[in-house]
């Protein structure tokens, strides 16, 4: 890095994370702009899941592992944020099996959303140290396993956390501004880690396991420490989402959200992080327009609408046809970047998949 | 005694049938790298299958109103239908994509599924009164167990059984135990890829099919979502068992459900509602000790 060959790692890539945050801020102020309160609203919703998406990057997109777990660290920070910020009047009845200290905390948002997103972190670090051993399928199976066991603690801890039934309350302060700023820092902690010693690391391990090991990278080790960094950001994602909602519930945190998820990662491209941005805004996009195509448009005289429930099976048929003809996702691994993507990236298409998996060889 | 013989029998029919869905999700798995998650759309889409063509409540109009010996080979034939059509639409083109994409697109399949019942099912589950004179109970060695979990165990073994005979003495059979070993070997020595996939896709409705049937007795309603959980615990399954390895899958199929039943009953009432974790923290627990499945094929190792 500090050769004068070469520009540095930071200086060749930073304008990806510019592009990306500039791209967001302008959907941000358009929407403040001229965006009326449910368009607004909308928006909002689709900052946050750039928040969760890109928090999911930071651990998927680098080790290669999916994780099927992460909507787990989301429950966990909006029912930290939950614990903190509900008026202890209110606590009193709804959660009475809280802690005197959470029972009598009235915590400021920000305040709330520091604690409780390292609160994720922490869990995901404790999980980490048990299932970063394992890798490939069974990893993936192993972090279900986690979401399926937050899932039914959450579900069924009622004094605590309120079983299934909806915890409500929670001061209402996520909006346009606040969930462009959980995004924006989601995406600068994601590039920073990616450039860091140990997203370097990761990756080279991601892409020739062997060969980075016998380098000396500890995989187990990096591998931690991305999936702790990524835990925090969706714990923050769920952090806000609870602020948006006022009203949080064990179910809104689990498979539905994993797979849409998991599926904006993959669309968009989950081995880069403008894959992971690009993914959340598209898809987004294409729910919203269905949507409204649902409500009927008015063209001349009559209004054309699409028949009820039309809108989830093109989403899923969109889906399907982007992942047929791009299987690398829409950046295929790549970049937005001001200079031309390289190859030696690891990100090349040919390489992608054979990394990990001696025997996913191309078959047809 | 007859307490003992009562567990026994509720482990092996919720067993059975998380057997059946591991099975199923196993098969692809071996000739594709394909973790299937429409498996459990395909069960509710059997489900459904019985009500055709009526959209009513509580109606079954057409194929639900067939005889045993024509509704059995019906829905299997729906099943084994809807999962062949899958692969030629859709998992063809991506059969050299990465173990994500595949997973993913499957996921969006069966979102699709599921989207078109609900469009014309709408989420209330139904009734369907499919055979229920089956749930009356039997008595065996002084146990009372309902007919129809005796039946259950039955056809899942007949279908192990059946299956079994396929795979070893059939050449489809050879061809697709072949292929789950090491398809590329298996293409070289002439086996024909087309052919062998989609016969395990065709084999894997068909199982999904005999799951809506069980399920559809056993529960009395078409419930959009009734798939979806036989689909995770199956998936789990074949991933302890050892992926791309069959007997695996239906072994680890039937222990999870015997450890769930186990759990229901032995564990103190104030933590049965947690029974899911632990069931799930046992999962970990078996992935940690053997990270390539209790019963791994040798060729699932992790080469260099």
């Amino acid at each position: 890095m500090s050769t004068t060959k070469h520009p540095s790692v930071l200086a060749q890539t930073v304008s990806t994370p510019v592009i990306l945050i500039g791209g967001l801020a302008l959907i941000a102020v358009l929407t403040w702009a001229f965006g009326s309160n449910i368009f607004g609203r909308t928006v909002t919703e689709m900052f946050i899941r750039v928040a969760l998406v890109v928090g999911m990057f930071t651990f998927i997109g680098n080790s290669g592992v999916i994780s099927f777990g992460h909507a787990g660290f989301m429950c966990i920070g909006a029912y930290g944020s939950a614990w903190l910020t509900i008026p202890p009047m209110m606590k009193k009845v709804l959660l009475p099996g809280l802690s005197p200290m959470l029972a009598n905390a009235e915590l400021t948002f920000f305040l709330s959303l520091i604690i409780a997103s390292l609160f994720a972190g922490v869990i995901a670090f404790a999980v980490g140290l048990i299932l970063m051993r394992l890798s490939g399928i069974a990893s993936s199976i192993a972090t279900f396993a986690m979401l399926a066991v937050i899932n039914t603690i959450y579900s069924n801890w009622g004094p605590v956390t309120g079983g299934t039934s909806s915890v409500v309350g929670i001061p209402i302060t996520t909006g346009v501004w606040i969930s462009f700023g959980g995004a924006a820092a989601a995406v600068v902690i994601a590039y920073l880690y990616g450039i860091s010693r140990s997203g370097l690391a990761l990756r080279a391990g991601r892409d020739e396991a062997v060969a980075a090991a016998a380098s000396g990278v500890d995989i187990y080790r990096e591998r931690l420490i991305a999936f702790t960094i990524s835990g925090a950001l969706c714990g923050m994602a769920g952090v806000l989402y609870a602020h948006f909602l006022g009203v949080v519930n064990p179910d809104a945190f689990y498979l539905g959200v994993t797979f849409i998820s998991l599926s904006m990662l993959v669309v968009g491209g989950m081995s880069s992080l403008s894959g992971a941005v690009i993914g959340v805004v598209l898809i987004s996009a294409i729910i919203e327009l269905l949507r409204k195509m649902e409500k009927g448009i008015t063209v001349g005289e009559g209004t054309l609408s699409l028949p009820n429930g039309i809108q989830e099976i093109a989403i899923g048929v969109v889906m399907i046809v982007i992942l047929m003809f791009r299987p690398g996702g829409l950046t295929g691994g790549a970049e937005l970047s001001l200079t031309r993507t390289r190859a030696n990236d690891g990100y090349s298409k040919k390489d992608q998949g054979s990394g990990n998996h001696p025997d996913n060889k191309p078959r047809r | 005694m007859t307490a003992v013989l009562q567990i026994l029998f509720d482990a092996l029919s919720v067993g059975s049938i998380y057997a059946l869905g591991a099975l199923g999700i196993a098969l692809i798995f071996g000739v594709m790298r394909l973790v299937n998650f429409a498996h459990g759309d395909y069960i509710a889409f059997c489900v459904f299958a019985m009500l055709w063509p009526s959209l009513d409540v509580v109606a079954i109009v057409f194929i639900g109103n067939l005889p045993w010996f024509l509704l059995i080979p019906v829905i299997l034939g729906i099943g084994a239908g809807l999962s062949i059509i899958s692969e030629i639409l859709v998992f063809r083109r991506l059969r050299d994509a990465n173990p994500a994409t595949m997973m993913i697109t499957s996921f969006a399949l069966g979102f699709v599924i599921h989207n078109v019942l609900l469009m014309f099912y709408s989420s209330r589950p139904k009734a369907i009164n499919l055979w229920s004179n089956l749930s009356l109970p039997v008595e065996i060695m002084g146990a009372r167990i309902p007919l129809l979990q005796v039946i259950t165990i039955v056809m899942t073994i007949v279908i192990l059984l059946a299956l079994v005979t396929f795979l070893r003495r059939t050449q489809f059979g050879v061809e697709m135990r072949a292929a789950a070993e090491d398809f590329t070997m298996a293409r070289m020595l002439g086996v024909k890829a087309n052919r062998v996939i989609m016969a395990a896709f065709g084999v894997s409705g068909a199982l999904a099919g005999c799951i809506a049937l069980i399920l559809a007795t056993q529960t009395g309603v078409a419930d959009i979502n009734m798939g979806l959980p036989v689909m995770l615990v199956a998936f789990v399954a074949t991933v302890i068992g050892g992926l791309g390895s069959l007997h695996g899958a239906v072994i680890a199929g039937f222990l999870i459900g015997g450890v769930s039943v186990l759990l229901q009953v032995f564990l103190p009432l104030e933590a049965r509602p947690f029974r899911d974790a632990f069931v799930y923290s046992a999962v970990i627990a078996s992935l940690l000790w053997r990270p390539q499945g209790l019963f791994a094929p040798k060729s699932s190792k992790e080469r260099v």
